[in-house]
């Protein structure tokens, strides 16, 4: 009985929220095809579509060097490499820029909850780099850490709004789960044996990320019709926002450009 | 006097003088009602009363009214430190590393919960009692009352409230196991890796050390295993094996959780590594003696000699140089072991102490650029190039005059000391001082060193003459004199030098008198002596007892 009324204020929260948003007519009714069906939640979702905001981060100017890693320490990673390997801070190839992490900060019906999907997100330690370096998770996704390197990594998360851990990985094949509760972008990751290892993670309370590719480019499906504020992350290079209202069904492109730190 | 008469938000009276009163105001309470349950008439009555009392109780000691309990007690007394807003940014912080804790984020070092978990209450309450060893964090059981702590963890738990909403889950310690499984946990140590930052022998030289810092970017120690006295959770067993559980957060030290549900290793193994990491120090902390005693020997045994193990070990602490600019607060070198022999010829001093850098050496730059920043604020910049370590032992340069012993900081102008300044070059020169780093160097009268670096530790063995001819300046080593003596030590990768370092204050090397041969001879003269009288004595006795003594006596005697 509890329960059933609890559902039903959420419910109602849920239904207010939509109802008191701008522009959204078309949001209620489109349920879409988003990939919530293994959510086991128990509000109701909030809104989805089936627009799109896709767009390439460009970059201009030089991009620094990327550091080299002396891995002499850990011959059983640098075993791994063919050329001396390199820190990614900047994925550049082309004039487009990879590894920036484009989310929608704002435009979202207020109150609107996404429950997490119940797929994992995994990221691994291979090579004594963190794959991928990237990424993005729903507030109280799992986040499966795994250890494909048979030495020692300890993988730590130092955010600034969740909680953190820090947990010990001393083999191959040993594989961790950790979530964060709350929405923060972005949360970075370390391994402290080895210092050079960093990854970043988006937390939002929404599924409306990615992170571009090799090729710069990135898309943000499945969104209900808006305005949104998009930003665009780089671990080096800072954020940037544009704001893009997209109709039911439509695609509209969002470029960023960054430039490389001036020398 | 107890909480219930205590007005609600009045703050506590009675702080600084480590009065008892109040002491034992919480446990008074929930005691309260069983007391009276064994009562013998109208113990409904006193049930109920009692009842109303614990909700009253409740009431007082409900969290918010427990903040502002503990708020004058917090300003008085932790707020130099830990700031006024509890970031940690007291104005005592700076000079200190590791940095007082910062409240705000509500990331505890020492718990007895899982990695990432506020702690509990009893967490708090423990480090408060009895401090953070190796850290300026002092017990505080003897000056605060336990309702004084209590208020004040609530009150420190209010500067990241949100982190405090839910309650702390403690996890579930078991026991040790029996017997020590050293060998085990030798073996599960090096299984783990933990060597990356501790070094292969504990102590803090792992590969992974220079490059280690906190949530801060402060640069942060592996801790030396081999000075369990500094174990900032406590040095038993079940501490270490908590902390291995449970991570150090805020802290590189990951938490060993996942490696047991990974069946990596089992929950008896890391028993076996706490076992094993306990004994890599000695069973007590040491204490500092005054007198390093100098035995006499024979022959003066060489650095690796194994003679060496028999001899008395003296620990001597050394502390941060705070007193001349630019001062130190974050030195590397906590405390020298020192042996002395002498051959009646020359003193031999074997000094060694835990450094886990053999300065300079590029892998630790990472780290000196990361203490420059951190203790930037310190009487001025650190140097950004290495340097080397250094070890300067200073002596009295008149032994004699007990009246009058050097200023401990390299003497002073008026009365120099004589040192004895080793670098890792490593090289020795033979000097004076008029005040800390005022060298000028004496034509050398014959000391010599020989040093060896190995598994972050600096072994060195210097010898010298007893004898001096310019008295002077440089003392004659007596037999039979203590000699004023004091340590200074310095670890180029932590950006310290000729001032920056850490100093000892005066201690004493006493060196034995050799034994006069009368000793020797003395002893058996007597023995001969006496054996001779005795025998005197019974054959007289025996000749009276021969010429008219009882037969029984007679046959007495000869039984025996």
């Amino acid at each position: 009985m509890r329960r059933m009324m609890l559902g039903a204020v959420i419910l109602a929260a849920g239904v207010w929220g939509c109802g008191g948003s701008k522009g959204n007519a078309s949001a209620g009714g489109s349920t879409g095809a988003v990939a919530q069906a293994g959510a086991s939640g128990a509000g109701a979702a909030g809104p989805t579509g089936n627009a799109t905001v896709s767009g390439v981060i460009h970059f201009t100017g030089t991009a620094p060097a990327n550091p080299k890693i002396d891995m002499s320490q850990e011959s059983a990673c640098q075993s791994k490499y063919t050329t001396p390997p390199t820190d990614p801070q900047f994925v550049v190839a082309d004039g487009k820029l990879g590894n920036v992490f484009v989310y929608v900060k704002s435009g979202l019906p207020a109150g609107a909850t996404y429950p997490a999907p119940s797929t994992p997100v995994e990221i691994d330690q291979s090579g004594c780099l963190y794959h991928p370096r990237v990424f993005g998770v729903q507030v109280d996704q799992d986040i499966v850490i795994k250890n494909d390197d048979n030495v020692l990594h300890n993988i730590k998360a130092v955010p600034s709004i969740n909680r953190g851990f820090n947990i010990s990985q001393p083999s191959a094949g040993m594989t961790s789960k950790r979530k964060f509760s709350s929405p923060e972008v972005m949360v970075p990751l370390e391994c402290n044996v080895h210092g050079w290892m960093h990854a970043w993670v988006g937390v939002l309370p929404h599924p409306f990320f990615a992170t571009s590719g090799p090729d710069g480019s990135f898309s943000i499906k499945n969104l209900p019709a808006g305005t949104y504020t998009i930003e665009a992350w780089h671990e080096k290079l800072g954020t940037q926002t544009q704001t893009v209202t997209v109709g039911a069904g439509e695609t509209k492109t969002a470029d960023f450009t960054f430039s490389g730190p001036k020398a | 006097m107890s909480l219930l008469s205590r007005v609600p938000g009045e703050p506590f009276a009675q702080t600084n003088t480590g009065t008892t009163t109040d002491r034992d105001g919480p446990s008074v309470i929930p005691s309260a009602p069983r007391d009276d349950s064994r009562g013998q008439c109208s113990s409904v009555l006193r049930l109920c009363l009692s009842v109303m009392t614990l909700l009253l109780a409740a009431v007082l000691l409900s969290s918010p009214a427990r903040a502002q309990n503990g708020k004058p007690v917090y300003d008085k007394w932790c707020a130099g430190c830990h700031g006024d807003t509890g970031a940690g940014d007291g104005f005592g912080s700076k000079t200190m590393l590791p940095h007082p804790r910062d409240f705000t984020k509500g990331v505890y070092k020492i718990r007895t919960t899982a990695s990432g978990e506020i702690p509990t209450d009893d967490d708090l309450r423990h480090i408060i009692e009895v401090g953070m060893p190796g850290t300026a964090m002092p017990e505080w059981k003897s000056r605060l009352s336990a309702s004084e702590i209590t208020s004040v963890i609530a009150y420190i738990k209010s500067f990241s409230a949100n982190s405090f909403k839910t309650a702390a889950k403690q996890i579930a310690i078991g026991k040790a196991p029996s017997g020590s499984g050293a060998d085990e946990g030798k073996a599960v140590f090096q299984k783990l890796e933990c060597y990356k930052c501790h070094g292969m022998a504990g102590r803090a030289d792992g590969k992974s050390a220079p490059t280690l810092k906190d949530d801060y970017g402060n640069p942060i120690r592996a801790a030396d295993l081999t000075e369990n006295w500094k174990f900032r959770g406590g040095n038993t067993v079940p501490e270490i094996y908590t902390r291995l559980r449970t991570g150090l957060d805020g802290t590189p030290m990951p938490s060993f959780q996942d490696a047991i549900e990974n069946k990596l290793i089992s929950d008896e193994q890391l028993w076996r590594v706490a076992q094993y990491v306990h004994g890599l120090s000695p069973e007590k902390a040491p204490e500092a003696r005054e007198v390093v005693r100098a035995a006499r020997a024979t022959t003066l045994p060489s650095l690796d000699d194994a003679a060496w193990r028999t001899v008395e070990r003296f620990w001597i602490p050394l502390v941060g140089q705070i007193i001349d600019k630019p001062r130190w607060f974050a030195p590397t070198v906590d405390g020298v072991w020192v042996q002395a022999l002498h051959d009646g010829r020359a003193l031999a001093l074997r000094v060694s102490w835990d450094d886990p850098s053999k300065s300079p050496d590029p892998t630790w730059d990472e780290w000196l650029g990361r203490m420059a920043k951190t203790m930037t604020d310190v009487d001025g910049p650190l140097a950004t190039q290495q340097g080397l370590d250094r070890l300067v032992i200073q002596w009295a340069q008149n032994p004699s005059d007990e009246s009058k012993r050097p200023y401990f900081l390299g003497g002073d102008a008026k009365s120099p000391v004589y040192v004895w300044r080793w670098t890792s070059e490593p090289k020795i020169e033979e000097g004076t001082e008029t005040g800390l780093g005022k060298f000028t160097a004496l034509p050398n009268v014959g000391v010599t060193q020989t040093a060896r670096y190995a598994d972050g530790q600096w072994q060195v063995l210097f010898t010298r003459p007893l004898a001096s001819r310019d008295t002077t300046q440089v003392p004659r080593f007596t037999t039979g004199h203590a000699i004023p003596v004091a340590f200074f030590a310095a670890d180029g990768s932590n950006g310290e030098d000729d001032i920056r370092g850490a100093v000892s204050t005066w201690y004493m090397v006493y060196l034995d008198v050799p034994t006069p041969t009368r000793v020797f001879v003395a002893p058996i003269a007597m023995i001969a002596l006496s054996a001779g009288l005795g025998m005197l004595l019974v054959t007289r006795a025996q000749r009276r007892e021969h010429n008219g003594g009882s037969a029984a006596d007679s046959s007495h005697l000869e039984e025996r």
